[in-house]
């Protein structure tokens, strides 16, 4: 996994509640058995006029230009800034993987759901809670200032405006260290090999049905 | 100190290690896999040189892109005829036998959908920790066990490790207290939660369902509304046990055996909350209040009683939600104060992981019976979520009502839920569904789906449009 430190980019806003992973990345594209190339297909429906399948080559297609991340003055952003209950319902990783393929590193939200926040950190991709009212003033700001970027420190744990603001985030101790170092979960579980193997036997004296193979 | 809940037990007893940020590794007894979140997931393990951890663990089958209509689910693998689709079955097929995964193949008379085949087999059982890459994992919550969705990064360190790294959920509590009436359904019950608590209402916890209402429900009763916790924003959703659980499981396949059940069974007995255990969120809902419900908009909580209008976004005072209903009303192709039972339907699902269950199709052939689908609805479908589910329906000759009454008796799989086979509704196509999500496009490119129970679909499919099947 790619680490994640520090980030200044373009940000993107995605002005609607409810945001699901059925639009971030529409079913069909699901069917590929590879972890990357979803980004040209991130928000499809929304994002093209037709419908999209498997296998297309995207920049033949014909673009909605009433979609936001169509306007010229976001193309390249990197932070996506979005509204309540991001990520909800199906928990396709092709969510986070589709976000990453188009270039995006960070999520801004007011709250996510937690099949899609716990993704993300998989990935590199920062997901970042805050409160309803600094989300309100950052999609203004957006909206007012054409190439507006933020910068994102995830040691320092900080988003800093254009105007030189500084944002404090909360992030978990544990999931920051991962995305700092590029850590491999199973690489980190697998260091408490003894711990699993003296639960197992524990449990195989408590509840051995649960170690029956039918 | 305060007694446990449910959620607490089930989360102790699995407690491998807990870190020093209180972040634990949780053991996890059981894995369903199925062909869409894994094939990822697999090519991790080779990569890394890794094997299963614990393959009998594991339980896989493909049911998202399986065919279901019997033509080409003769054929098997080789018969479906989208090359991509088929690529990822076979994909499954290869993984599972070069990582000695047991799987249902494609035309094993007990596959069906992973929520189906899990309880109905005894593979998921009371007690468990029961994962998946996939949200509607919540429904083997109805057993007493802990039950959630993962993404494919997850599956690859269940295989890998046999455990999950999590942190704690807070406990929240929905009581539905009373009883519910006549013509009011397990689906009613969930989405007038949905409806009562929001598509976030549950972000954050994990949800007992409880109170009389809830446990007046059978165990499958209690499977559709652990299925849409998710939809609620709960990861997990769950019901304590009591002797329904027990009878229920009692001589499934993959059940205890019988040197062991009295002390399964034991254990099970304390899988409930206590007493005095304290719950940082409770929701009371009165049963008896709850209306057959009928989703308007693109999300389970934009739902309303049969009997009621679509609502306005004029009266709603948060301006993200007003702009989101209007966006919702425009998708839906649907006015504001339109009468619910006013508006007609193009096609009808009876399926999905949270209602293809035998009783559902009991329910939906029981409105269907002696009835003819309205000329308007241009399809009907029944999927039922396994071979055996199908099996015993065609024992009871539910087969010949539905196929009497014109719908299209089918083979099991996920279907029309999300589309990924080529059961699917055409731009503009409005359909009463049974299945757990009315997100724009998910039952294909400009769909509009309405949520609804079984009954209330097979009403639907009867009289193409929207009814209260009370009165039918």
């Amino acid at each position: 996994m790619e680490k994640f430190e520090k980030i200044t980019g373009i940000v993107a806003p995605m002005d609607r509640a409810n945001v699901d992973t059925d639009a971030i990345i529409p079913k069909q594209f699901l069917k590929s058995i590879q972890r990357s190339g979803f980004g040209p297909n991130l928000f499809d429906e929304w994002r093209y006029l037709d419908v999209g399948e498997p296998g297309q080559d995207c920049s033949q297609r014909p673009l909605n230009p009433d979609f936001v991340l169509n306007q010229p003055r976001y193309q390249g952003a990197s932070i996506l800034l979005a509204r309540e209950n991001f990520g909800c319902g199906s928990s396709r990783e092709h969510a986070p993987w589709a976000l990453l393929d188009d270039g995006f590193r960070v999520i801004i939200a007011p709250s996510f759901a937690d099949i899609f926040y716990n993704n993300c950190f998989k990935n590199s991709i920062l997901p970042i809670v805050l409160d309803e009212e600094t989300v309100d003033r950052l999609f203004r700001e957006v909206a007012a200032t054409e190439g507006y970027e933020l910068t994102v420190d995830l040691p320092a744990q900080t988003i800093t405006t254009p105007g030189g603001e500084e944002i404090p985030f909360e992030v978990d101790e544990f999931r920051k260290y991962c995305l700092l170092n590029g850590l491999d979960d199973i690489g980190l579980t697998l260091q408490h090999v003894d711990d699993i193997r003296a639960y197992e036997e524990r449990r195989k004296q408590e509840a051995p049905w649960l170690f029956e193979t039918g | 100190m305060a007694g446990k809940t449910l959620y607490d037990k089930l989360w102790e007893q699995h407690v491998v290690r807990t870190q020093e940020d209180g972040t634990c590794l949780l053991y996890i007894d059981r894995q369903l896999i199925h062909e869409v979140t894994s094939p990822q997931a697999f090519e991790g393990l080779r990569l890394a040189g890794r094997r299963p951890w614990r393959a009998t663990a594991n339980l896989a089958t493909p049911d998202h892109n399986v065919p279901t209509n019997p033509e080409d689910r003769h054929g098997g693998v080789e018969a479906i005829h989208d090359p991509v689709s088929r690529l990822q079955v076979q994909t499954l097929d290869r993984n599972c036998e070069e990582f000695a995964i047991p799987e249902f193949h494609i035309n094993d008379p007990r596959q069906g959908i992973v929520h189906v085949v899990g309880p109905e087999e005894g593979v998921t059982l009371p007690g468990m920790t029961v994962v998946c890459g996939d949200s509607h994992t919540s429904t083997h919550g109805a057993l007493g066990a802990l039950a959630h969705g993962i993404g494919t990064s997850e599956v690859e360190h269940v295989l890998a490790t046999q455990c999950l790294i999590q942190a704690k959920s807070k406990n929240m509590r929905v009581r539905v207290e009373g009883r519910v009436g006549p013509g009011v359904t397990a689906k009613d019950i969930v989405l007038a939660i949905i409806g009562e608590i929001g598509t976030a209402g549950g972000t954050g916890y994990a949800i007992e369902f409880a109170g009389q209402a809830i446990r007046d429900l059978s165990i499958e009763g209690r499977m559709t509304v652990c299925n849409m916790a998710i939809e609620a924003g709960a990861r997990a959703g769950m019901v304590a046990v009591d002797e329904k659980t027990i009878d229920y499981v009692k001589g499934r396949p993959f059940a205890p055996k019988p040197e062991h059940w009295e002390r399964a069974v034991a254990a099970w007995r304390e899988l409930h909350s206590d007493d005095d255990a304290v719950f940082d969120r409770e929701v009371v809902i009165d049963a008896a209040g709850i209306q057959p419900q009928v989703t308007w908009g693109t999300s389970p909580e934009m739902v309303v009683p049969v009997g009621a209008r679509v609502p306005d976004p004029a009266a709603e005072v948060d301006p993200v939600k007003a702009e989101g209903m209007r966006r919702a009303l425009d998708y839906m192709g649907l006015a504001a104060g339109t009468p619910i039972t006013e508006i007609s339907v193009d096609k009808v699902f009876i399926g999905s992981c949270t209602n293809s269950r035998i009783e559902d199709l009991r329910a939906a052939a029981a409105v269907a019976k002696g009835r003819k689908v309205a000329g308007n609805v241009k399809q009907a479908l029944v999927v039922p979520g396994s071979g055996l589910v199908k099996r015993q329906a065609e024992e009871e000759g539910l087969d010949r009502v539905f196929i009497e009454a014109g719908f299209e008796w089918r083979e099991p799989g996920c279907s029309m839920c999300l589309a990924m086979n080529a059961d699917r509704l055409e731009p503009g196509e409005r359909c009463a569904s049974t299945s757990n999500r009315n997100f724009e496009g998910r039952q294909g490119a400009g769909g509009r789906t309405h949520l609804v129970s079984p009954a209330m679909a097979a009403a639907a499919a009867v009289s193409g449009r929207f009814v209260d099947v009370r009165e039918l």
